[in-house]
């Protein structure tokens, strides 16, 4: 499975590769912004995407939209510091997936990320 | 400042090193204080606005900085490593978007962070809100989180100061 990370912290992204490498997931792609993400997507689409909020030149949320907007309907997991349930409601209206909030544990996203997985395996069948 | 703001502030960065940073920290009494005292070598600024206007100021001896933050990436970042200052705003981030989750009432927009490096350097915060500082002890040395908040939301401005 080919999961990109999209987070203007690199040290966020190391800290998420080596979460997901234990996981034995070890096909990474990485975006700083939204702005990059979009481009990636659309070159080579991933499998799945762990997405933040607060981002120079593309927020989260903006993404996620033009994401879902171009029918794209790879799964999305936000993951932010954006710890309000407002937020949290307003990600997932705007068609993400799941929701980590930062501080999270590895075992955290690899919950959201099996459970993310298996809800869309099950809705597909 | 009333209590059912510190704590908040209290909780996330509890919630941030025993999560991110894997080690024990305990709080000292928080007290309401001027910061002229505080001479840290690593500050993270992260302000917000919104119903609330203010600033978390978590500052730190170099010390306790480069163990925190190494322990949180995972790999020895020295202050001059090109990734120690992305780390160390990150932390702050969390420890800021916790604590306004748990603002009881009040919409609260975080700022981006900012990191300021330089031995024994002085913080300044705007003598126009209260100064709170909250005494921490790590592992490895002692650091202050230094927060001022000023309710902005008329009606809950009597229940903050």
């Amino acid at each position: 499975m080919k999961i990109m990370l999209v987070d203007d912290s690199r040290t966020i992204r190391n800290i998420q590769k080596n979460a997901l490498a234990v996981l034995g997931h070890t096909d990474i792609i990485e975006a700083a912004d939204g702005v990059e993400a979009l481009s990636a997507v659309a070159a080579d689409p991933p499998d799945l995407i762990l997405l933040d909020w607060n981002m120079p030149n593309m927020d989260g949320l903006t993404t996620l939209k033009i994401i879902r907007e171009k029918g794209l309907k790879i799964p999305v997991i936000m993951c932010t510091t954006e710890a309000e349930k407002s937020r949290v409601i307003q990600a997932i209206q705007s068609g993400a997936n799941n929701y980590v909030v930062k501080p999270f544990t590895g075992e955290a996203l690899a919950e959201k990320i099996n459970q993310t997985m298996e809800k869309l395996a099950a809705a597909a069948t | 400042m009333n209590v059912r703001y510190i704590n908040p502030c209290v909780n996330s960065i509890g919630r941030v090193f025993m999560t991110m940073r894997w080690v024990d920290i305990t709080f000292g009494i928080p007290r309401l204080d001027a910061f002229e005292g505080i001479r840290p070598d690593v500050s993270e600024m992260i302000g917000f606005s919104g119903d609330a206007s203010g600033s978390v100021v978590p500052s730190f001896p170099k010390l306790v900085a480069v163990k925190d933050v190494s322990q949180f990436a995972g790999a020895e970042l020295d202050v001059s490593h090109e990734d120690f200052a992305d780390a160390v705003g990150e932390l702050a981030n969390m420890a800021a978007g916790g604590a306004k989750a748990e603002f009881d009432g009040l919409d609260v927009s975080n700022g981006l962070s900012s990191v300021i490096t330089g031995e024994g350097h002085e913080v300044s915060p705007s003598n126009a809100h209260p100064q709170l500082i909250i005494p921490v002890k790590t592992p490895f040395d002692s650091f202050h989180v230094c927060v001022t908040m000023k309710i902005e939301k008329p009606a809950m401005a009597g229940a903050a100061s």
